[in-house]
């Protein structure tokens, strides 16, 4: 009774494919046609064709992305985004870390109220967020300018062009600090228990054990964490665009590539060549995410 | 309940509270509550006391009440609206979009057949797709056919969640064993049959995770409801709240009053979200494990 039908069993799954699975995807598939993949061909071909006044819908080739490549508000957004990558990300990764660490410290107390204040800001829309931050900064109007008008401090103005990445960089860091500091906790919990009781035989504190055991481990997690953030990175606009009624002559209508798109598209209907910089913003994005992987697998490919 | 105590100590050894470690976890917390407590504190405040008085404690009257009566009234209580707008969004796409990753997931997870790798390594390269980047294409294409503006394109397209599928084909892989599936086929179950009765209820708690990421990716959108719809009795919270926002900051004096009305909207919008995020909290470790160690 248990042989005969375990060898059929093994004929099914070596020969016959099991078609199920395709027919379970399917309903997947057709919403992922319709939601991602017809709206990229169509950037795609948009992104050749130009809308000319005479001779209507011209087919030009590359032109759009060779002039995308020498447009100098294109780079500018770029710029931005690229110092968030440097600078926001790196930020946001460390105290998530910190907090994380501090979380699976057996020295800690009160773990549970921490884990979930710091996530809470995680159910905040980015709108939201950007609206209240937006109002804290305020130099006349705002938290910052009733602390500076009571102590007197010459705090800067935080809307201003040389702190508006920075106040920008703030609101991201505060609502997705706590969503890393989770995913890297998880992480942690899933190594062996094992292992700490050989690095306490040994004698390690919490410290050591931090740096040596449960850092590394985090390799993988903090790659996958990394490659997310570059990734909303280079698509900044929620924020830039709801604090530009604050700051609409800091925060220009080509701030972040995105709002340069969106703009160009929604008031300036170059419907083409904004297509051409969505590509083209979503080709740098993936070659930024696959090198930020591809260099945590070479990094971590013994584990 | 001595044997307790000792068996406790026996395995976690006492060790002593670092000052350092909560020093700083105080002051995170502090920083990510702040924000909050200013939210409700100035919720309470007439416009008046909004920029007349310390944003981290209260005015010197108290006007919630008189706050929320403007928000549910204002332009014929569009307010609600909106909030109903968003609620249809997040829990009809949220709730559409699991459904088909759980499926999909577990189609991909249990089943062989020519091309699941290929289709699994396109919806992950898929997420490294900026959604923004592609919302004006969606726009112009979708508008050629004349279905924007409609409550039932957004919940359409939020329809495909990339990230779901991911989580789910993650999750059933580890919760589905397939020896379980070919023991009930031996029984002679169909394949609907051993949906229904077992495979639902392993992948349950992998479901409710990917819902809670659905529900607060869809509830928090807003820049393809932004492009998508130019009726504001469609839009939901975010883009309406951006609208007042806009109007209050862009003219001085007539529109002003509407600044109570944002703060009091921002607060009442994500309630919902923080309750549901405060009751269901463990669903988001168990999931964010899964997700991370692939």
């Amino acid at each position: 009774m248990v042989s005969k039908p375990s060898r059929s069993l093994f004929r099914r799954r070596a020969f016959g494919p099991e078609w199920t699975g395709l027919y379970l995807v399917i309903p997947f598939l057709l919403v992922f046609a319709i939601g991602i993949v017809a709206p990229l061909l169509y950037a795609m071909y948009l992104s050749l064709y130009r809308d000319q006044m005479v001779g209507g819908n011209i087919f030009v080739g590359l032109d759009n992305y060779v002039a995308a490549l020498v447009d100098p508000l294109f780079y500018t957004g770029l710029g931005h985004v690229a110092l968030y990558v440097v600078i926001q990300v790196p930020i946001m990764v460390v105290l998530a870390l910190v907090a994380a660490l501090a979380l699976d410290s057996r020295r800690m107390r009160g773990k549970s109220l921490f884990r979930i204040a710091l996530f809470l800001p995680f159910a905040v829309p980015s709108v939201v967020a950007a609206l209240m931050w937006g109002f804290l900064y305020g130099n006349d109007f705002g938290l910052v300018g009733q602390i500076r008008d009571f102590t007197g401090i010459d705090i800067p103005n935080l809307l201003s062009s040389d702190w508006i990445l920075a106040s920008l960089g703030n609101i991201t860091t505060w609502g997705f600090t706590g969503y890393n500091m989770l995913i890297f906790y998880a992480a942690l919990k899933a190594i062996p228990e094992e292992i700490y009781e050989a690095a306490d035989l040994d004698g390690a504190g919490e410290i050591k054990m931090a740096l040596h055991i449960k850092l590394p481990q985090l390799g993988p997690a903090i790659v996958l964490a990394v490659v997310f953030a570059i990734i909303s990175s280079f698509q900044l606009f929620n924020e830039p665009s709801v604090v530009s009624n604050l700051a609409p002559t800091v925060i220009t209508t080509y701030f972040t590539p995105n709002m340069y798109a969106y703009n160009l598209s929604v008031f300036g209907q170059q419907y083409n060549y904004s297509a051409a910089l969505a590509v083209l913003l979503g080709l740098i994005t993936a070659i930024a995410a696959l090198a930020v992987h591809q260099f945590g697998r070479w990094k971590w490919r013994d584990q | 309940m001595t044997q307790l105590t000792t068996a406790r100590r026996r395995t976690m050894p006492a060790h002593r509270l670092s000052v350092p470690t909560i020093l700083v976890m105080s002051a995170l917390l502090l920083y990510c509550v702040l924000p909050f407590w200013w939210l409700i504190v100035s919720s309470t405040k007439s416009n008046g006391d909004l920029f007349s008085t310390f944003g981290l404690w209260f005015g010197r009257a108290f006007s919630l009440f008189d706050n929320l009566g403007q928000l549910f009234t204002h332009q014929n209580g569009i307010y609600l609206e909106w909030l109903g707008n968003t609620v249809l969004y997040a829990v009809v796409g949220g709730v559409g979009a699991t459904i088909l990753a759980t499926l999909g997931g577990y189609g991909l997870a249990s089943f062989t057949f020519p091309g699941s790798r290929k289709i699994l390594g396109i919806v992950i390269v898929a997420m490294a797709v900026p959604a923004t980047a592609l919302a004006i294409p969606m726009f112009l294409l979708f508008s050629s056919l004349g279905i924007v503006n409609t409550r039932w394109i957004i919940v359409l397209l939020s329809l495909a969640s990339p990230l779901g599928l991911y989580l789910m084909q993650v999750f059933a892989a580890q919760a589905v064993p397939r020896e379980l599936l070919e023991a009930a086929r031996l029984d002679g179950a169909s394949e609907t049959r051993i949906f229904v009765t077992i495979v639902s209820k392993l992948l349950a708690p992998g479901f409710v995770t990917v819902l809670l990421f659905n529900v607060v990716a869809i509830w928090n959108n807003y820049f393809l409801p932004l492009i998508m719809l130019s009726d504001p009795r469609l839009y939901p919270l975010t883009v309406g709240l951006n609208q007042w926002n806009s109007q209050a900051s862009g003219s001085s004096g007539a529109t002003e009053a509407l600044y109570n009305l944002v703060v009091t909207g921002s607060l009442v919008g994500i309630l919902p979200l923080v309750i549901v995020f405060v009751v269901l909290q463990r669903y988001w470790v168990a999931g964010l494990a899964a997700g991370s160690s692939r």
